[in-house]
């Protein structure tokens, strides 16, 4: 009946859906629920913006919903559909506040911060250590010896050892892990590793081991600078 | 009060005379002062007392919500000055009286505003003298010489305030001239009002402590932080926008509750106004803040990180969903205006306004997805981590900046198109200039796109140093360049479809208002980000909040601290408008006795004006 012009915002939001949900993994990692929430929320909001954009146009796309709800003029079918929504909606809000506090076994939702701000002490620091091509060499030697296993010999995580973990090892290669960052704040987080972060970084969740005790800080230091050098990014700077 | 407004005051030269009096004796008074200042090391030390509190309130929460009420209004009573002064001046130029009109009115606004933020402010001294006497009398030591500077500023705008406003009809004529002058004065007056404070917010969260040198030097030095100028800049700017969604939200009202034809085209077009001027102010904003954002982490990479990749990252990613809504909103109203203004015009523009909305959806897609996802552990483990192997490149400040730009552009299209419905232009080398300027947007378009794609292989100096200036430049090279172009074009166009105004639909008027508010939330959000920033220090790094709230609130209660500052701001707003437009509606009742035309007497948000939503 009234299909025509709920046809096609129906068969883009499905469509929609269907390309994050289903086409998407095929090339990359699943989305998670809450941003495929997000995106159809938007597709959601032109549908409406663009259907209310005019007077005719308002009136074709909200006249039968409104016609629908109000009951105007209805009978046989139509009214049943209407009855069957009205009795359907509290049932569906009914569902949603069970399922949402019924205790279940799933862990709740994660939002680990991955780049937490660093402690004071650490912010000023700058690398001591000469950038000299002997020194990336060395650093570059440091790191095949402690941080491949996980971070990988062409660092970018994927180390042997690093498939058991969860988080995985940081992927220096990525332009949104270290080409971000300070070396100071490198600085900090090798030092102190995962358990050193502070509570929105989840130091229980992550691997990563605080090599404070068994590296000096100019090894670590070299490290960094071969580790830049390896990825081939540049630390944050401000000159 | 309310009324005084349109009564002529009587003796001009009397209330110049008063004024330039004034004006003497605030001089006088500012060279008595400043020597005194020197004084103020003399004062012995303070109590040993640090904090007070109200238990069950919260010195905290009690702060929070008057200091954001104050800048809320602070923030609208500086930028309306702006924007109506800049109308008096067009409406001077180009003789249009509705202009001056417009102006007037938005001075009255302004005028019942203005007592009320001062009310605020003295509120909020006296809280904070109360609650934190440690910390204000650090303040006081080190920014006395501004204290008083600050005084004497409010005594001048003041003064400059009343003349302009009372003096408006008195000073229409002859005396135009310098009632402009004033307007300049008092816009003058307020940015140093501004700026004054701005000094001591950015000192907190950027000191430069000198411990040698006279107390002005101090004070200067203290004044000059890092943060100050980024700050006052976008503020500036913010209060602008601020002003303009306010007004354009009053106007959205009066629409709204209008009773007649004629009321319905003022406030019609008075909304359109402050829509404008909204979205004029809202261009630079994002680069404003950009600016702002790239001196805190220059000037302290825990503070910067905090913000943007910490604890408070989430902040921006509700940032971006209400600057999307503010977008989309101030578009949206655009495009209804070229529906609804210009009829017939529809069918022409459905399409550009089709694509535009996709962009905008497309770039607000981009803008908020977090760097860091909510994912369940079973999501998080098929990712590999929060952080998604594809979509986690538009978590980053590169993708940011680049749907920033691309959204503002669109904005800006959205604007030129509105100007140039129902007109034809006649000019021999109209399609010359039409395709030109098609083809400075397309490779504008195109190039802020691959600096956005590059800047994920550079370093992040060169990022943003270059590529993020040169996106921002490219954008205001369109702007520079469309904006006279079109000028140009329509000066020889003929109209073919006159603008008709009074004829929005009832939604409309709800998007002014919901623009207003998101607003006023974006705001709050932003005062939240700006003070909790500072973590567990008063002063960053210099004094320490050894005060039993010295830790940061949960984010979902500090979106409840946010709410409720937006509404009780929002309830505020409403009542000062309300007592100052009471008189102008007992004048409208009595006029519209005489029966206004065949239009229903019901308002449009009532229903009572269906002829709104006509079917064309
Ligand atoms: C046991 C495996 C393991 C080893 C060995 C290891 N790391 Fe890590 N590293 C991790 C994991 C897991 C993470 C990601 C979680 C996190 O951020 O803490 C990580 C994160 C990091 C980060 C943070 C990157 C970012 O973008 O925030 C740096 C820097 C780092 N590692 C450097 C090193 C260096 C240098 C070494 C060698 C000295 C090293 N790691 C050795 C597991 C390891």
């Amino acid at each position: 009946m009234k299909g025509g012009v709920f046809l096609k915002p129906a068969i883009l939001i499905v469509g929609v859906y269907v390309f994050l949900k289903i086409v998407l993994p095929l090339f990359t990692a699943p989305l998670p629920a809450s941003l495929i929430f997000l995106y159809l929320a938007l597709t959601t909001t032109g549908i409406v913006i663009f259907a209310t954009l005019s007077g005719p146009s308002t009136d074709a796309f909200f006249g039968p919903i409104v016609r629908f709800l109000t009951g105007e003029g209805q009978g046989g079918a139509a009214q049943g559909a209407r009855i069957a929504v009205l009795l359907l909606f509290p049932v569906l809000v009914g569902w949603q506040t069970y399922t949402s506090t019924a205790p279940s076994d799933q862990p709740p939702a994660e939002n680990r911060t991955i780049h937490p701000a660093p402690p004071g002490e650490y912010t000023g620091l700058s690398n001591p250590v000469p950038n000299t091509p002997e020194n990336v060499m060395t650093g570059k030697g440091l790191y095949a010896a402690f941080c491949s296993p996980c971070h990988g010999g062409n660092f970018d995580g994927k180390g042997p050892a690093s498939r058991g973990f969860n988080p995985p090892p940081a992927n220096f290669s990525d332009p949104t892990t270290i080409a971000m960052l300070q070396e100071s704040y490198l600085f900090w987080r090798i030092k102190k590793g995962g358990v050193g972060l502070p509570i929105e970084g989840m130091p229980w969740k992550s691997a990563m081991p605080r090599w404070e005790v068994e590296l000096p800080d100019e090894w670590i230091w070299k490290i960094i600078m071969g580790e830049y050098d390896g990825a081939h990014q540049k630390p944050r700077t401000w000159e | 009060m309310m009324n005084q407004g349109d009564d002529p005051t009587g003796g001009t030269a009397g209330e110049q005379g008063r004024g330039a009096w004034l004006a003497g004796l605030l001089v006088f008074l500012a060279l008595g002062v400043m020597p005194l200042v020197g004084l103020a090391q003399d004062v012995p030390a303070a109590s040993a007392t640090a904090y007070r509190d109200i238990p069950g309130l919260g010195s905290r929460n009690m702060v929070w919500v008057v200091a954001q009420l104050h800048l809320l209004l602070a923030g609208f009573v500086l930028g309306v000055p702006i924007f109506a002064w800049l109308c008096e001046i067009v409406g001077w130029k180009t003789g249009e009286k509705r202009y001056d009109k417009l102006a007037k009115e938005f001075t009255k606004l302004l005028t019942s505003s203005y007592a009320t933020t001062a009310l605020f402010g003295g509120i909020l001294l006296f809280l904070l003298i109360g609650f934190y006497p440690k910390l204000m009398n650090y303040l006081a030591d080190v920014f006395f010489p501004s204290f008083i500077v600050y005084c004497l500023l409010f005594l001048v705008e003041t003064a400059t305030l009343y003349l302009y406003w009372y003096g408006w009809d008195a000073m229409q004529d002859s005396k135009k001239g310098l009632h402009l002058f004033l307007g300049f004065l008092l816009n003058v007056f307020a940015f140093f009002i501004m700026i004054v404070p701005n000094s001591w917010a950015t000192f907190q969260a950027s000191p430069v402590v000198i411990s040698e040198g006279t107390d002005l030097q101090r004070a200067w030095a203290a004044t000059w932080n890092p943060t100050w100028w980024p700050v006052n800049i976008h503020r500036l700017i913010a209060n602008v926008v601020l002003g303009g969604y306010i007004c354009g939200a009053y106007a959205g009202i009066r629409y709204l509750s209008a009773k007649n034809e004629e009321e319905r085209e003022h406030y019609d077009w008075m909304g359109y106004v402050g829509n404008f001027i909204g979205v004029f102010g809202l261009l630079p904003l994002p680069f404003a803040g950009y600016w702002l954002m790239r001196e805190i982490y220059q000037y302290n990479q825990q503070m910067g990180i905090t913000l943007m990749g910490g604890f408070l990252s989430w902040l921006f990613i509700l940032q971006a969903m209400l600057i999307g809504v503010l977008f989309l909103g101030s578009n949206y109203y655009f495009w209804l205006g070229i529906t609804h203004r210009i009829p017939g015009s529809e069918v022409k523009y459905r399409k550009p306004m089709m694509a535009m909305l996709i962009i905008l959806l497309l770039c607000l897609g981009v803008w908020m997805t977090p760097h860091s996802l909510v994912a369940s552990l079973e999501e998080a483990r098929k990712m590999g981590g929060t952080h998604h192997p594809l979509l986690g490149v538009f978590g980053v400040m590169s993708a940011k900046m680049t749907v920033a730009n691309l959204m503002i552009l669109v904005t800006f299209m959205s604007f030129i198109m509105y100007w140039r419905a129902g007109k034809e232009e006649t000019a021999t080398w109209a399609k010359v200039a039409r395709s030109l300027m098609g083809g400075v947007l397309g490779v504008a378009a195109i190039v802020v796109i691959v600096l956005g794609v590059w800047g994920y292989f550079v370093p992040a100096i060169v990022r943003i140093n270059y590529f993020s200036v040169a996106q921002v430049l490219i954008v205001l090279f369109v702007m520079l360049t469309i904006t006279p172009l079109t000028a140009l074009l329509l000066r020889s166009a003929k109209t073919t479809t006159e603008m008709v105004w009074g004829k929005m639909p009832p939604r409309a008027g709800y998007a002014l208002v919901l623009n207003a508010v998101m607003v006023i939330l974006l705001m709050t959000l932003m005062g939240y980000a700006r003070s909790s920033s500072r973590v567990h220090w008063h002063i960053y790094g210099v004094m320490r909040d050894s005060s039993q709230y010295a830790y940061s609130p949960a984010l979902g209660y500090a979106a409840a601290f946010m709410s409720l500052n937006t509404f009780l701001f929002c309830m505020l707003v409403a009542f000062i408008f309300w007592v100052a437009t009471m008189g102008d509606k007992a004048k409208a009742n009595d006029a519209g006795g005489k029966g206004h035309g065949a239009q229903g007497t019901l308002p449009a948000m009532a229903g009572g004006a269906p002829a709104l939503d006509e079917r064309k």
